[in-house]
């Protein structure tokens, strides 16, 4: 289920604010979508990098997740320069890869890594329920962030549930093959798991009403700008503005 | 004859049953809960004890009859938000009861509904889990909670409310015997009135001081709590509630 394994340093990034991380992943994940020169890519890598360095984070963990992603990302590798249009490098048979389309793989793989790294190590440091307390105060839609938090509430319970009902039938000799027994007990399982998440959340929802719940969330948590927050927020802007001035005056062609 | 004003619930013959022609759970009920009354209330599963409650929260409509709370009429959904601020209801299982992330937030949660500033609602909950023996649960994640702790939790969460009458759906079901004591203890400080759903006899007689049963959609009246009791010794009849009418052997 959901870990959340780089909640718990106490790091310089884990100082600031929530609200600035989430604003600058932000802010930092869009200006790297933009860039497209390789100086200006291996820079925001190498920013990226310098993030998950100054968040002591569990290398390990952070490899996982790039592991993740590469893996989706050589299916673009096999596909784009096969299908790109461009100046052929080789040929096997009748298909030849281009050299546009091997320059927008690695272009799109330094963006994606520097993108999940920043995320990583600004965004995945903060608990989710402070992510949303975050959220809340940068207002976004009041329903989006509690939909987001009681989802990870009950996420849990769910799968709780779905154990429970998977253990059920194991222990009365319940094997999966590939029959239609097997194909009927997964239907009844997934159904039983929807129709006790609905009378879990009638009855979530009673308990909130029983709490004078009117339709409206409160929050509790206040945040405050501290002076490191001041200056990791110079340090960044002056980070983003870096690397669109490579963008623009360093380009190797 | 008892005084109007000490009557904190009143039903007069209240009836519920499942809507589209399904099975009728109450039938010409009648009940009353005095001012310092601690009701516990017993009775066959599916007999109507928790709709009972649900009712009393304005959470089911009755087909029939009057509820009064607090000398007031209560119908509408208006009415019974005026209900919810002055009575609490624990849930059977915690994690109905336990939404937001942390504690704090959970315990906090009734009172900024009620309009406490946050500040405000942090303090006295605080205060509250303390009372508990909760101190330092505060940032606690709700679902990283052990059983006993999410009851305890949850505990906080209607007794932050400061509610005049206290409502708890079989409150012991699964907790270990000392969490049963701590929940024992809680309820013996509270100097307000509450009815215990419950099917364990010891808990009831040492928490409650009267007992009604639910039988056939009506509540009867049993006697003084002190009656139950689990049989240490055995003997045919042990596991059924009866009376002995010469007092403890």
């Amino acid at each position: 289920m959901i870990t959340e394994p780089f909640i718990n340093e106490n790091s310089l990034i884990h100082r600031l604010d929530p609200r600035v991380r989430l604003v600058f992943a932000t802010l930092y994940s869009f200006a790297v979508a933009v860039l497209n020169q390789f100086p200006a890519l291996a820079w925001a890598l190498f920013l990226s990098f310098l993030l998950v360095l100054l968040a002591r984070l569990n290398f390990r963990e952070v490899g996982r997740r790039l592991a993740m992603l590469n893996t989706l990302l050589l299916f673009f590798w096999v596909a784009l320069p096969l299908t790109f249009e461009g100046e052929p490098i080789f040929s096997i048979g009748p298909i030849s890869a281009t050299r546009e389309g091997v320059l927008l793989s690695a272009q799109i793989t330094l963006k994606s890594n520097a993108i999940l790294l920043a995320f990583i190590a600004l965004v995945a440091t903060s608990p989710l329920a402070t992510l949303g307390h975050a959220m809340n105060r940068l207002c976004v839609p009041e329903k989006i962030v509690h939909l987001l938090l009681l989802t990870y509430r009950y996420v849990f319970v769910i799968e709780q549930e779905y154990q429970r009902l998977i253990r059920a039938a194991k222990i009365r000799g319940f094997c999966p093959k590939t029959d239609i027994h097997t194909y009927r007990t997964y239907a009844y399982l997934i159904g039983m798991l929807f129709v006790r998440a609905s009378a879990r959340a009638e009855r979530v929802h009673q308990a909130m009403v029983c709490r004078g719940f009117k339709g409206k969330f409160y929050c509790l948590s206040e945040f405050s700008l501290t002076r490191l927050d001041v200056i990791c927020s110079a340090f960044m802007v002056a980070a983003i503005i870096g690397l669109e001035m490579l963008e623009w005056f360093v380009k190797i062609t | 004859m008892v005084r109007e004003n000490n009557l904190i619930i009143h039903m007069q013959d209240v009836c519920f049953s499942y809507p589209y022609g399904g099975q009728t759970i109450l039938e010409n009920l009648n009940f009353k809960l005095q001012k310092g009354e601690k009701l516990g209330l017993i009775g066959h599963n599916g007999s109507g004890k928790t709709t009972f409650l649900h009712i009393i929260m304005g959470l089911l409509p009755v087909s029939a009859g009057i509820v009064r709370i607090l000398g007031n009429e209560v119908r509408t959904e208006k009415d019974f938000r005026v209900v919810r601020q002055k009575i609490g209801l624990l849930f059977q299982h915690a994690d109905d009861q336990l939404f937001s992330p942390t504690v704090l937030e959970d315990v906090a949660f009734g009172l900024l509904n009620l309009g406490k500033s946050p500040a405000e609602a942090r303090e006295l909950s605080l205060k509250t889990l303390e009372q508990l023996n909760l101190k330092g649960f505060e940032n606690r994640v709700t679902h990283k909670l052990s059983g006993g702790e999410k009851k305890l939790a949850s505990l906080a969460t209607v007794l932050v409310m400061q509610p005049r009458v206290l409502l708890l759906d079989e409150p012991t079901t699964g907790l270990d015997e000392a969490t049963k004591e701590r929940i024992i203890s809680v309820l013996n400080n509270l100097d307000i009135s509450y009815i215990i759903v419950s099917h364990e006899y010891d808990f009831l007689s040492r928490t409650t001081n009267d007992i009604c049963t639910m039988k056939d959609g009506q509540i009867i009246y049993n006697g003084d709590s002190s009656m139950l009791h689990t049989h240490y010794h055995s003997h045919k009849m042990g596991k059924v509630s009866h009376e002995h009418h010469n007092g403890p052997i």
